[in-house]
């Protein structure tokens, strides 16, 4: 079976693979536009966040016999811990000044990030194997599906979905939504504006580290992983907005689909597809597809 | 003078204080010119000081938009290396001239930055900065693949040929006092826009876009005529660095040298005229000076003056020197 002159299992294997990309793109760039909301701070250590939680999970399999699953939740947390030192030690400094301040020292954060695993673990990638209660495949009839990858994307729609709830439709998120609109008014209501804060860049943390390690089994881990991950999720929320979270995760899932098509039709683009769609959005709607206009 | 400053007033004591400054500045500046211009004859490598000074020429376009405009780009390094490319098939493939590929060079860079400028400019602030990264790393991608660019190898061998047909640049002091001329060019250039008309209404938008709007001042325009500028004189840069270092590869492209302009800007004093110039040579020193000795802990390094500048320094040498000196004169 065919479909335009490509093999369906081959065409289908390439929307799978996509879908996996956009999964990554919707946790990534939901938790940069929580941060975003709360703090103001573009954060590009983002990707160096995901890099580190791979190499957590990677780390705690070969050092301590951590498995894949227990490195679902140490990872998170201990990446969360590192936010959480972060937010204390040095972002707290830049909320008075312009935001451009935040994303520059982020920047020298994901660099330092970066250098420090070059030199630990170098430039080639390590691999981690596929869990065992998930590895091998599904077939479908029309399709061979390989259960991690299946499982990826359950798992990411599962958390951002779960995420979505949290800030919605709790009282936690009203609390961090009103403190979005107006920290001092909240911080007056009793609420501690500051821990709130501290405690969002970590979480924000734990989610791109759990993108992270999901990402550990289907791809090479390396220290530049993150880099080259995140220029392509900042692309994904100008084109989504900011301003909604299932806007983001919506955007993240589609512009993974598109890649992937891009990959099967015109392998040659599919590296730039994201970026023209970005320009294409900026000249039609220049707040993004869910932003709003001021 | 020692009348006004015992029974100062205010504006008085200013006037003082701003001429003395502009005294001292000048007289740093002539002295930073000796220095540039003695540079061969006193044992620099000079290949280096051309390297630094094209990645001067590179910080002070970049100063103009971040400096001056208030426009954080964060893709700069894609016009250097566009132009860079562009210069080194010229010469190299089409057997151009180097002064018509370097103009060429710089005529492309300013090309794309027209075009992504456009696109750019739609969003503010922090978006802006996203943007132009995004569209950036498009650039990268695109050379990445593209047949002529050499792909990770990047373009080698470009010969540096004869200026004019007349002056040899094989020759290291030849060039050097070629690149230095330019050099001192764009910075008198990057001056006297600051300093026109033009450059007022762009300080008026850094300070308060929403303002010069109600001005009636067509801020977009003005703002796509700086960005046009700074990536037309970071092209130049590149093109010229094609010719000193006789290549240009994918590293010339990439966002790390986008991150690194920044530093250079942000290190020396953003908004001054001399203090990308010396940012650009203390980071282009300091990668030298460690490249053999730390190995990929330089990335460290540049990371953490990051973010000690962002956290404690945001003012760059120039700034604060500027600081203290009013300070000093305040008191």
């Amino acid at each position: 079976m065919e479909i335009f002159g490509i093999p369906i299992q081959a065409f289908l294997g390439q929307l799978l693979l996509g879908l996996v990309n956009g999964s990554f793109y919707a946790m990534l760039s939901l938790g940069l536009a929580v941060i975003f909301g709360l703090l103001g701070i573009v954060n590009f250590a983002h990707g160096a966040l995901y890099m580190i939680g791979a190499y957590v999970a990677w780390i705690g399999l070969e050092k301590f016999g951590i498995n894949y699953w227990a490195s679902l939740l140490v990872a998170p947390l201990v990446v969360g811990a590192i936010g959480v030192v972060i937010e204390r030690t040095l972002l707290k400094q830049l909320y008075k000044v312009d935001p451009i301040y935040g994303l520059l020292l982020t920047f020298g954060l994901a660099l330092i990030a970066e250098g420090v695993f070059r030199d630990q673990f170098g430039v080639s990638g390590q691999s981690y194997s596929v869990p065992e209660a998930l590895s091998g495949a599904t077939n479908l009839g029309f399709m061979v599906l390989p259960n991690y990858r299946a499982w990826v994307v359950f798992a990411s729609i599962v958390v951002c979905l779960g995420t979505w709830f949290l800030i919605e439709r709790t009282r936690l998120g009203a609390y961090l939504r009103a403190g979005t609109e107006n920290p001092a008014l909240v911080q007056a209501f009793g609420v501690n504006v500051p821990v709130m804060v501290m405690l969002t860049y970590g979480a924000g943390a734990g989610l791109a580290a759990l993108a992270g390690v999901l990402a550990a089994p289907v791809i090479q881990i390396t220290p530049l992983m993150g880099s080259n991950l995140i220029i392509v999720v900042f692309a994904v929320v100008v084109i989504g907005g900011m301003g909604s979270i299932l806007g983001s995760i919506l955007t993240g899932l589609a512009l993974g689909l598109v890649e992937g098509l891009t990959k099967v039709f015109y392998p040659e683009a599919s590296s730039i597809v994201v970026f023209v769609i970005m320009a294409i959005v900026l000249m039609i709607r220049p707040a993004g597809l869910f932003g709003k206009e001021k | 003078m020692s009348s006004s400053t015992a029974a100062s007033s205010s504006p008085d004591l200013a006037r003082d204080t701003s001429a003395e400054l502009a005294r001292y500045s000048r007289w740093a500046l002539y002295a930073g010119l000796a220095v540039l211009l003695a540079a061969p004859f006193v044992g620099l490598y000079p290949v280096f000081m051309m390297t630094a000074l094209c990645f001067a020429i590179f910080a002070c376009a970049f100063n103009l938009l971040l400096g001056f405009t208030g426009l954080l780009s964060f893709g700069h390094a894609a016009y250097l290396g566009a132009a860079a490319y562009v210069t080194g098939w010229l010469v190299k493939q089409a057997h151009l001239p180097p002064e018509l590929g370097v103009l060429a060079g710089t005529a492309v860079a300013g090309l794309c930055g027209l075009v992504i400028g456009l696109i750019a400019i739609r969003r503010q602030g922090i978006y802006f900065a996203m943007v132009t990264l995004a569209m950036a790393q498009m650039i990268y991608f695109v050379f990445l693949q593209a047949p002529f660019t050499g792909g990770e190898d990047g373009l080698q061998g470009v010969p540096r040929g004869k200026l004019f047909g007349l002056l040899p640049l094989e020759d290291d002091r030849v060039l050097y006092y070629v690149v230095l001329a330019v050099f001192v060019a764009v910075f008198l250039f990057v001056i006297r826009i600051v300093h026109s008309p033009y450059g007022q209404v762009l300080k008026a938008i850094r300070e308060n876009e929403p303002r010069a709007i109600s001005l009636g001042y067509d801020v977009d325009r003005y703002k796509l005529l700086a960005f046009v500028l700074s990536t037309t004189l970071a092209g130049l840069a590149g093109s010229l660095k094609t010719v000193v270092v006789g290549f240009a590869t994918l590293s010339d492209a990439h966002w790390s040298l986008s991150g690194e302009v920044v530093l250079m800007t942000l290190l020396g004093g953003m908004g001054t005229f001399a203090g990308p110039v010396i940012g650009a040579f203390t980071i282009i020193g300091l990668q030298n000076f460690l490249a053999d000795r730390v190995g990929s802990w330089i990335n460290v390094i540049i990371g953490a003056i990051f973010v000690v500048c962002v956290v404690a320094f945001r003012r760059g040498f120039v700034g604060e020197l500027r600081a203290w000196q009013q300070r000093r004169r305040g008191r």
